[in-house]
């Protein structure tokens, strides 16, 4: 079909080097022994040294990734329930409201997100004296809010698409719903689980805005470290960190690439 | 088992309540108060005088503060022209893209998925931080366009509003490619059978057949890239520059510089209320789109 479309290849091929010119940039010169970012000095893997020495950013990258592992926990749970609800019980009362609620994270400016949860906690300590301060755990419940939205909208269409024969099988033949959806239902949607698990866990390691108003002193978190840096003056480190990300990203997505590919292979 | 029903949808339903319709009450709130110099920064709405008597004090001052100062205003409609504007531009590029993977021989698409995706797994912080190093005066695209020999001085890109709009377009052009490439391939090709049978010309096809189909999906697209883009922070922060004022950045500076909790809420409510209509619009097309899937 492609050949007939000599433009179409040309808007692909202008389209995907636009966005990976600037990922490219930053792994080569992550390996360029100059201070100077855009200058040339050398094949080098200093900056990587540096960054396993450098203290502070080695614990944010740890404060973030206990957030995002809960995060992504919790948001599987409460986003595989707000799921079930939108696609099995349309009838219910809420549903409606549920829907609205669960699809406006999706659009809401961070800035907002944070800002109005951050008054919230204010207001919370105020009355109830929880959340004492603010910290691990509030940046923690801000993730779990707007993470949940992105885990509902894979679970749902995933559950939107199910052929629901097997479930309404078992029913028949005597199993409790309970155990219908941990025996049949669960194993059939455990795919759009894992891929809502991975998403909430990078959207919460990602987060710079809704975590800088809804943390407290000590609870610094990775990208908080990366743009202090940044604005601080251009440091190569930060590209040592950026192509270990990348590295780290695009073997997990070449893993679960393969994975797909050999179960549709068996499929077939 | 109404039981066990009743639970599925009260408990996503009070975390979204309690965690995201009830903090902008708070904003709404804080908007009227009176800015302090205290723990936290505002005074209280409601305030109790002996006797068991309650007053209310609404300060209206916030507001009156954004109609006057000219600043807030022009940050207002920066960021109603940055997004518009880079929400075409993510139209023009994207929607050839998501057509020519719509188009793609079946066994290329996911590939070619994947590749839009994977950008968006990798840190925004730091994609955004990578244009840095290409923008800047000695920065790579000016090396690459000196040695071309296209210009003889390099240009100064980073710290204004082209690096800015480079910055948005690059961030959220999956987030329109995405939706739009989800409705084009959907899209039922009897109807273009048809039109080639009475003799339409490819071109023709296209624009009396596919784009009026895949509205609902530029729809979609267009208010991805829209609404988050308004209170965009970090893209004007790292690569704008004086002639870049938007609203999230203002209302960071007022929260964080100035410390002016009720100036930055009544900042957040008057966006909240800009973007509901568009927030209200999108609603209605995917359920539009909802019903004609289902």
């Amino acid at each position: 079909m492609l050949k007939k479309h000599p433009l179409l290849v040309l808007a692909l091929v202008a389209g995907y080097a636009f966005l990976y010119a600037p990922i490219i940039s930053l792994v080569v010169y992550s390996f360029n022994d100059s201070r100077l970012v855009t200058v040339w000095g050398g094949f080098s893997t200093r900056w990587y040294g540096e960054l396993m020495n450098n203290e502070p950013l080695l614990e944010a990258a740890w404060m973030s990734i206990k957030i995002a592992g809960l995060n992504a926990s919790l948001a599987v749970v409460l986003g595989t329930l707000a799921a079930l609800a939108l696609v099995r019980l349309r009838k219910q009362r809420g549903h409606q409201s549920l829907g609205v609620m669960v699809t406006a994270p999706l659009v809401m400016p961070e800035i907002m997100i944070g800002l109005s949860l951050l008054l919230l906690f204010v207001a919370m300590e105020d009355v109830f004296g929880w959340p004492q301060g603010r910290g691990m755990l509030t940046i923690l419940l801000a993730h779990v809010t707007f993470s949940m939205a992105y885990v509902t909208v894979i679970v749902q269409s995933r559950l939107a698409h199910m052929d629901r024969s097997l479930e309404e099988a078992a029913l028949d033949l005597g199993a409790r719903p309970l155990t219908v959806f941990f025996t049949i239902t669960l194993p059939l949607i455990a795919p759009a689980l894992g891929a809502g698990w991975l998403l909430a866990f990078t959207l919460s390691m990602d987060d710079l805005v809704i975590a800088s108003f809804v943390s407290g002193p000590g609870s610094t978190t990775l990208p908080m470290v990366v743009y202090s840096s940044v604005r601080l003056g251009v440091s190569p480190q930060i590209n040592a960190l950026a192509t270990i990300i990348i590295a780290v990203v695009a073997l997990a997505v070449l893993i679960t690439g393969i994975s797909l590919y050999r179960k549709e292979m068996r499929q077939a | 088992m109404p039981h066990q029903r009743r639970l599925l949808m009260a408990v996503p339903w009070l975390w979204l309540a309690v965690f995201f319709m009830l903090p902008f009450l708070f904003v709404a709130k804080i908007s009227l108060t009176e800015p302090m110099l205290a723990q936290p920064p505002y005074a209280d709405l409601i305030r109790s005088v002996e006797d068991g008597l309650v007053t209310i004090q609404i300060n209206l001052g916030n507001y009156a503060l954004l109609w006057e100062d000219p600043l807030y205003r022009e940050a207002l409609w920066g960021s109603v022209k940055v997004a518009l504007v880079s929400t075409i531009l993510c139209l023009l590029i994207g929607y050839p893209m998501a057509y020519g993977i719509a188009k793609a021989p079946s066994h290329w698409r996911l590939p070619l998925l994947m590749l839009i995706i994977l950008p968006f797994w990798t840190s925004f912080l730091i994609r955004v931080y990578a244009w840095i190093g290409i923008l800047k005066n000695n920065g790579l695209l000016n090396q690459f366009l000196l040695w071309l020999g296209v210009i003889d001085q390099p240009l100064a890109i980073l710290h204004t509003s082209t690096a800015v709009y480079i910055g948005v377009v690059y961030s959220y052009l999956p987030f329109l490619v995405l939706p739009l490439y989800a409705t084009l391939i959907r899209l039922d090709n009897t109807l273009l059978e048809a039109a080639a049978d009475l003799g339409a010309r490819p071109w023709r096809q296209f624009v009396s057949i596919t784009l009026p189909q895949s509205l609902p999906g530029v729809l979609a697209g267009s208010m991805l890239v829209f609404i988050p883009v308004m209170g965009e922070f970090v893209i004007p922060d790292l690569l704008g520059g004086p002639d870049t004022l938007m609203i999230g950045k203002l209302m960071w500076t007022e929260f964080f510089a100035n410390k002016d909790w009720p100036v930055a809420s009544s900042l957040a409510s008057v966006l909240l209320l800009v973007l509901v209509v568009p927030f209200v619009l999108m609603r209605h097309y995917e359920q539009r789109l909802a019903e004609e899937q289902g």
